[in-house]
This record gives C-alpha cells, sequence and structure tokens, in this order.
C-alpha cells in the first residue's frame, strides 16, 4: 500500500460534489450570458459603459459579441423604428437557443417619449421579451442588475423541459 | 400674435387645446434698400420673371416660376456669385392653396449674402431637379419626395432616403396624424409576421401610463398578488384582505385597540 493513500470515506470526504444537471447547465449559462453588441440609440452608451472596466460586465462573464450566433442575449438598448424593427427580428432569429431578450430603456419598453408615426410601440410586439429595464437611459448598475434578474431566471429554468419556441409565429 | 384666451381655469379642463402657435410676421422691406441686392435682382430680372421679392430678416426672397428653377440657380452659382446651396425643401399649403412652396437657401461667401429662391407648384405637377448644378440636391430632393410627396424630374436616385421604400403616404403632410395612419400602425407585424398575424399582437398601446388590472401577464398587483397568468376576469378575482404582521404574533409588537386606550387629559 502506498504511503499516500489516503481514505476518502475518512479523510475530508471524497472529492465528489453532488449536484442536478439543471443545476450544473444553468450555472454555466447564466454565468456566461454572451450578449449582442446591438446598441441602438443613447442607451448603447450606458450600455457600453455598463461594458468597459469601471463597471465591468466580464465580471459576470459577460462579453459582448459582435455576431447573433455566438450570443446568448440580446441587449435592446435604444429606440426601435419600424423601418429597423425586420432586421432586428432577422438578428433575433439568427441566434441559437436557448436565447433571452432584455429590453433596456423607456423606448425599448413602450416606445417611451417618441408617440410618432416611426417608432414601434413597445419591441414585444416583435421579439418576446425576458426582462423589461425601465429609466430614460437606464444606468449602468441597473443593466446590470438586470443581467443578474436574467441570471435568477435562468437558474430557475429546467434543462429537461422541452424548449418552447421563442417564436411568435 | 396669437389670440390670447383666458388661463384662469386650465386646470380645471381636461385638456388645453391653444395648440397652435401662429408666429408674428416679420416686417419686410423693399429689395431695392440694400446695394448688393438691388445689383442682383436687377440682373435677375433682365433674364427670368421675378413675380416678387422683399428683404425679410436681412435675406432677399425672390419667386420664380417653377419652370425656371435650374436656371435661376445656374444663374446665380455661375454670374452672381451665391456659390453654395444650403438647403432646399418644401412647405405643405395644399389646404390653403392646392399646392406645395418650394424653397432654395443660397449663399455667397465673397458676398456675406443669403437668397431665398421661392416657387410654388400644384400637388401634382413635378419640378426639375437641381442635381445637375448642385450635388448636394440630390438627398434634399430624395427627403422632400419622402417627406412631402413632390415629384422630381430627371434625379439620378429617385427612391424615398428616410423612411423604408413601401411606405404608404408622405409622414410630413399637414394632413398625416403625428401617431401615424393604419399602415404605419401595422408596418412592423406586417411586414414581419403578415396581416394575418395582427390578431395575435394587437393594437398597438399609445398610452404610455396604460395599467391593466386584469392583465396578470404583463403587470404585477403590488398588494394583491396572483400567480402570473391568471385569469381573474369576470368576478374570478381572488379576494385578498389587507393584514398587518403583527396579528400575526410577532413578539413584544401588539395592535392598537382604541377601546383599549387612554387618553391623557394632562401631563403627568
Amino acid at each position: 500500500m502506498a504511503q499516500h493513500k489516503v481514505n476518502y470515506l475518512q479523510d475530508g470526504g471524497a472529492p465528489i460534489a453532488l449536484t442536478t444537471v439543471d443545476k450544473l447547465v444553468n450555472w454555466g449559462r447564466s454565468n456566461s450570458l454572451w450578449p449582442l453588441t446591438y446598441g441602438l440609440a443613447c442607451c448603447a452608451i450606458e450600455m457600453m459603459a455598463t461594458g468597459a472596466s469601471r463597471y465591468d460586465f466580464d465580471r459576470f462573464g459577460t462579453i459582448f459579441r459582435a455576431s447573433p450566433r455566438q450570443a446568448d442575449v440580446i441587449v435592446v438598448a435604444g429606440t426601435l423604428t419600424k423601418k429597423h424593427a425586420e432586421f432586428m427580428r432577422r438578428l433575433y432569429d439568427q441566434m441559437p437557443d436557448p436565447k433571452w431578450v432584455i429590453s433596456m430603456g423607456s423606448c425599448a419598453n413602450t416606445g417611451g417619449m417618441f408617440n410618432t408615426y416611426a417608432t414601434v410601440q413597445g419591441v414585444d410586439r416583435i421579439i418576446p421579451v425576458d426582462i423589461y429595464l425601465p429609466g430614460c437611459a437606464p444606468r449602468p448598475e441597473t443593466l446590470q442588475y438586470a443581467l443578474m434578474m436574467l441570471q435568477k431566471k435562468i437558474r430557475r429554468e429546467s434543462v429537461f423541459r422541452s424548449i418552447k419556441k421563442k417564436r411568435l409565429v | 400674435m396669437r389670440k390670447y384666451t383666458p388661463k384662469n381655469d386650465v386646470q380645471a379642463k381636461s385638456y388645453f387645446n391653444d395648440r397652435f402657435f401662429v408666429a408674428p410676421e416679420t416686417p419686410k422691406r423693399d429689395s431695392n434698400k440694400d446695394e448688393i441686392y438691388a445689383k442682383d435682382i436687377e440682373q435677375l430680372r433682365d433674364k427670368f420673371e421675378i413675380l416678387n421679392d422683399y428683404i425679410e430678416v436681412e435675406e432677399l426672397v425672390i419667386f420664380i416660376n417653377p419652370e425656371d428653377n435650374v436656371n435661376v440657380i445656374t444663374f446665380l452659382r455661375d454670374a452672381l456669385d451665391y456659390e453654395q446651396l444650403m438647403e432646399l425643401s418644401a412647405i405643405d399649403y395644399i389646404a390653403a392653396r392646392g399646392g406645395f412652396e418650394i424653397f432654395y437657401e443660397m449663399l455667397s461667401l465673397s458676398k456675406r449674402k443669403r437668397l431665398r429662391i421661392k416657387t410654388f407648384i400644384r400637388q401634382k405637377q413635378p419640378i426639375e431637379s437641381v442635381y445637375s448644378v448642385f450635388r448636394m440636391a440630390s438627398w434634399a430632393e430624395r427627403e422632400m419626395y419622402d417627406m412631402y410627396g413632390v415629384k422630381i424630374l430627371n434625379h439620378p436616385n429617385m427612391k424615398r432616403i428616410i423612411m423604408p421604400d413601401d411606405w404608404y403616404d408622405y409622414p410630413l403632410r399637414k394632413t398625416y396624424p403625428l401617431t401615424g395612419d393604419e399602415a404605419a400602425n401595422w408596418y412592423e407585424v406586417d411586414k414581419i409576421f403578415g396581416k394575418e398575424y395582427r390578431d395575435v399582437v394587437g393594437p398597438e398601446i399609445r398610452d404610455c401610463a396604460n395599467v391593466d388590472r386584469y392583465d396578470t401577464e404583463r403587470f404585477s398587483r403590488l398588494g394583491h398578488e396572483v400567480p402570473k397568468g391568471v385569469d381573474i376576469t369576470d368576478g374570478k378575482e381572488p379576494d385578498t384582505p389587507i393584514s398587518y404582521q403583527e396579528e400575526g404574533g410577532v413578539p413584544i409588537i401588539r395592535k392598537l385597540n382604541p377601546e383599549d386606550s387612554v387618553t391623557i387629559k394632562e401631563r403627568r
């Protein structure tokens, strides 16, 4: 018998941690949420500030990706015009499942102060939204809080349930 | 000046409807009052028909026939040193006069003078493009077409510039509603999902303070919470009485019973 043999059942326990697959997968998903670089208006400035070193989105494992193919979450940061709506929907459709949406700011939530002919009155007319983040524009802390709320939501999800298609059609 | 209306009872009314500010008219001076403008207008009169001219806020305004627009602008650029075309657009006078007033703002850096050319066209009358004289006109005329529906002849790339190509109607006309007509309201739904999907998405909610107390999907009911998505219409709303935590047996704290309480008449 080797000198360094450790009796796992006695000395400090076995190097085994028990968990559920749900928790393991959701731990991975929620801690590496990669948002799409998608700024539409002034909220995008706050989103950029959130990503920069002072507020540091990277602490949450959140790194902006420039391609919808690599993104898990889309932060709709700003006023969505009707002309742009179809491109926004196309980008959302290009993201792989599972995917989430944060609607950032009053304009994305409801159209905000742009009660006009050219503005979409809330992005939830186009894509399903998970988190509505109020503010005009929301401060970086608020966006980080929205992301933490989204992480909470993801951690509650079940991996094995049939994934409900997040498509309106 | 706009008519004065007493505003004492504004708070009592549901809305205040003195809407449009009518700017006071600026005084118009004779164009001979300025010697540079006087020379310009003399040379212009020799070659073109000038319908009206005056100086308004230190700027010469001339009215011409719409057929002359390219020639007048070429003449102003080449002979009278107005080197820049700053802006051109239209003004909607369809209701009052049945057409548009087109204006061209020009600037002469050497003379340090500005000049405005105005011309009136009927609603469906096309106007010649000045793109051949000033390249700047390319986008400005596209915008004029996009916003007012003014037809432009001989433009190199005549299509909408701001609104999408399949947009219906011209948004800056005075008859166009600010919140859009029906085509505008359903534009994104029709384009992405198709017309038959209108029922699923529903009409736009233009009231940003809108709260539907029976909608448990999108609104939380503070103090009267129910699970998300529960149908509470038609009297199915659960009774949620307001309760206080001291009734649930929090130590030390008791609820005040008015009958047991004593009012002290004087200081002990």
